[in-house]
Order: C-alpha cells, then structure tokens, then sequence
C-alpha cells in the first residue's frame, strides 16, 4: 500500500475565454498514493461542491492513456512529471508529503483556455480534417499480406499512428509549433503503400493548415518527444520536413 | 513562395543560409591558423583576396547570408513567441534532452553578430574596405591603403589587446553553442534525419563545431600570448585601451 500524502495545490482559475484567470490554493490532505491525478481532483471538486464553491473544469475521459483528452501541465511538465504516460496515468505516488503541485492549463494561441484548465483543441481537428486521411476508396478487406510491408515499416508506421492528438507536444514547445503532431499524422500515411497515393497532396493540406491557425515554427529543441505520453520521435518531423521539401520541389 | 509563406520553407532558408555558413567558417578557420606558422604566407592569402573580383563577389555572398539568416531568424522568433500566446507557464522545467543552445539560439545569434561586427571594425575596415574605397575613387590615407595586406600585423596588434582578445572568446564561445546545436537542426529541417542518424548528426555537430572553435581560439591565443610566428611581429603600440 502507498502511504497517504497531504500537499498544497495551486490551481489555475479562469470563469471563461475572455476572463482574466488567476492561481487558486488548495489543501489536500491524507490522500493515498494510489490515486491517480484525476482522482484526487475529483476529490477535490466533490469538497468543493459540498462546500457550494464551483468545481474544477478539467478535460477526461478514457482514463486509461489512450483518448487523448487529458491535458494538465502539472510542475512545468505536460501530463506531469512521469515519462510516456498521460495526466490520467499519473499516481499521486510521485509526489511527496508537502509538496507544492502546480497545476496549468496548456499554454499557448492554438488553444485558448475556454475554463479553468480546460483548452480549446478542435485546431488539432481542422489540421486532421485538411488531409489526415486516405480518400481513396480502397475497396473490401483485403488479404492481410495481399500488400508485403516490412516489419520495420510496419513498426514505424504504428510508432506515428499512437499519436493521441493530447497538444502535448504543443504545450510543451516554446514556440508553441504543432509539428511533432502534424508529423505523426502525415507519418503514419507517408510510410504505407496505401497512403503515399495522396502524400503530396496530404503533407501540404496539413502544413498549411497548421500554418493558418498560427501554431509556431519548429527549433528542433526536441521537448516535444520528451514531453510527449506516447513518446512519439521527432525522426517523424523529418519526415515531414522531407515530405513537404519533395513536394514543393515537385510543384 | 513557399519559402517565405510556409513554416517549414522558412526553416528551410535558416538550414541552407546556416549551413553556408557553416562551411564558410571552416574556410575561415583553415585560412586563420596558417598565421601561427608563418605571418609571410598569411599575408600572401589576404594579398590572394583583398578587393580581388571574386572575394568582393564572395563578401556580398556572405553579406547576403548573414542578412538572411538573421532576418529570418528574427521573423521567426516574432511569430513563435505569438504563438505561443501572451500567457507564460508559472513553472517551467527544461527535459533532460532539450539543450540550453537549442532554446537559446537568437540571443546567441545576436552575439555572434555582435562579434562579427567587432572583427568587421577590426580586420575589414583596415584591410578590404580601404581598398575597395580606393577603387572608387575615393580619398584613401596612403599609410592605410600599403597595409591593407598586412593581415598578420592585425591579427598580432588586435588580440594583444587584452578587452578585445576577452571579446573575441566570448564571441567563439557564443559561436560554439550556436553551432553545437543549429547544424544538427540544419540537417533535421532539410529531413536528412532518422532515428539512426540524429545521434550521428548531433555528434558531428559537437565535433565540427569543436574543430571551428579551437581553430579560431588558437589564433586568438597565440596572437595574446605572442607565440608562433605572430610573436616576431614587432608591434608599433597597443591596438587598444
């Protein structure tokens, strides 16, 4: 059994999208290892109903790493300080009796705060929505090696394709650039028989897009794999970069 | 143009413009450490260049790149530091693998501009530019325009100077930190990157810049400390202070 930790909680508050937002303090106290971060702020906001303040707003929903809906920047770190893990994966454990937890919504112009630690991400949806996609009507199931794929290709493809769209990587970029996303997308096409019919086509839909709703240039500072919960390598923005260069060159 | 409306164009010019560079100042180190061993043949090579048509068309090259690489450097910071919005983080901690250079590259880079106008003031005033004013037809002092090939007596009475010879360290050392991190960046931009070559590229990158650096250093040191042949040359008074 983990043993019980008490903390204090510092919690960014904001009523809505044009109100001005401020920290929040909160005691918590006795609460076991074992819960996860999710959790205790559902303990938090089950006192704070009680108390007849108004709860938390925070994004959740699978609860179990793979919704990617989840999206605390808890002590300087997108989904906390564990490594290839979202917020919702995070355990109280990892913290100490005592500790000040800070707890921020994402931070940057492609996703404004709609409340409290809530974002708005649906930029992410328009990028998808710009060629994240295979048009073409590639008829019924076929055979599953009527197409030969080699394992590494394979394996690559599927590394880019556990991309869960969190902004992770967003949050996490000083020059809050959605490139580690965008990349994975185009990806987990470009490298499949299947999706290079439309690569060209795709990568610059989506740069543009991603262009147009001002998200950053990326500086290759990298903290976007680092930060990112499903460890997602930034060998794909090369690929991307390499995608985008061979398409123009071709225009 | 897709390589001024897009992200990954603009970043393409930094990663060409960069890399030019890059390879400039391998040329420029190389050139440099021939004054430790002989002062002679150094300025032979500034007599090879000087206001020669091809170093003039190679100075505007170079003026151009460093225009480039700056402009674009700093309309890419404006538009990074708008998108990541007017709300800074409370706390912020930096990954392990995300280096300081990488974070940190434009007030580098302004100090290596910094530096380059500083050895623009230095080198360049007394040595292509008197000739190139000449050429104009433009009033040139006499003693000025016969040492315009004395490169090694420059190298000697500049970095005798203890404040410019600190500056020039402080200008390498900025330089080297720009490096160590932009020519990896340069080839992760281009896409000539993977998994397997990131370390190799990040490698070369701390090596390459290494080599620059202490190629430049050397020069510096030996011409404070007068050692190698840049410790015969008799100086007629202090560069500075």
């Amino acid at each position: 059994m983990d043993k019980n930790i008490s903390f204090t909680l510092k919690v960014w508050r904001q009523r809505g999208p044009k109100a001005k937002g401020a920290f929040e303090t909160y005691q918590m106290k006795d609460i076991p290892g074992d819960t996860s971060f999710l959790e205790m702020l559902d303990i938090l906001n089950e006192q704070l109903v009680n108390d007849n303040k108004e709860p938390i707003a925070f994004d959740h929903d699978c609860r179990e790493g793979i919704c990617g809906m989840c999206s605390l920047y808890v002590n300087g770190h997108p989904h906390g300080p564990a490594t290839g893990a979202t917020t919702c994966q995070l355990y109280m454990r990892r913290f100490k009796d005592g500790d000040t937890i800070t707890v921020e919504p994402w931070r940057s112009a492609g996703f404004p705060v709609i409340r409290d630690l809530m974002v708005d991400r649906t930029a992410f949806d328009k990028i998808q929505q710009a060629g994240g996609y295979v048009s073409i009507n590639t008829g019924g199931m076929p055979d599953a090696n009527a197409i030969p794929i080699g394992k590494d290709i394979a394996e690559e493809a599927m590394d880019a394709a556990a991309c869960i769209g969190c902004g992770a990587c967003v949050a996490a970029c000083k020059n809050g650039s959605a490139m580690l996303f965008v990349s994975a997308k185009v990806s987990q096409f470009a490298l499949l028989p299947q999706g290079k019919v439309e690569a060209k086509k795709r990568v610059k839909a989506m740069v543009a897009k991603m262009d147009e709703l001002g998200f950053g240039n990326c500086t290759n500072t990298r903290a976007c794999e680092a930060e990112c919960p499903k460890c997602v390598s930034i060998s794909n923005i090369a690929r991307l970069n390499r995608e985008f260069i061979k398409a123009k060159l071709k225009d | 143009m897709w390589l001024s409306n897009s992200s990954v164009g603009r970043k393409v010019v930094m990663s060409v413009t960069g890399a030019a560079l890059v390879l400039f100042l391998l040329f420029h180190m190389s050139m440099n450490l021939v004054a430790i061993f002989s002062t002679n043949d150094y300025n032979t090579i500034c007599g090879l260049l000087g206001a020669k048509w091809y170093a003039l068309v190679g100075t505007a090259g170079l003026a151009a790149l460093v225009v480039v690489h700056f402009v674009y450097a700093f309309i890419l910071t404006l538009q990074n530091r708008k998108a990541r919005g007017s709300q800074r983080y409370a706390v912020s901690e930096r990954p392990k693998n995300v280096t300081w250079a990488s974070q940190n590259m434009l007030v580098l880079g302004i100090i290596v501009i910094l530096g380059i106008a500083l050895h623009l003031f230095n080198f360049w005033a007394k040595m292509q530019l008197p000739e190139v004013l000449h050429m104009m037809g433009m009033h040139v002092d006499a003693v000025t325009l016969e040492n315009v090939g004395e490169g090694s007596y420059y190298i000697a009475s500049t970095f005798s100077c203890p404040v410019y010879a600190a500056l020039y360290v402080v200008w390498l050392v900025a330089l080297w930190f720009h490096l160590t991190h932009g020519i990896w960046s340069a080839m992760q931009t281009l896409g000539a990157n993977n998994n397997v070559w990131i370390c190799r590229w990040k490698a070369i990158s701390n090596v390459l810049a290494t080599i620059i650096i202490l190629g430049f250093l050397a020069v510096v040191v030996a011409g404070y400390f007068g050692l190698g042949a840049l410790g015969k040359i008799t100086l007629a008074g202090a560069a500075c202070c």
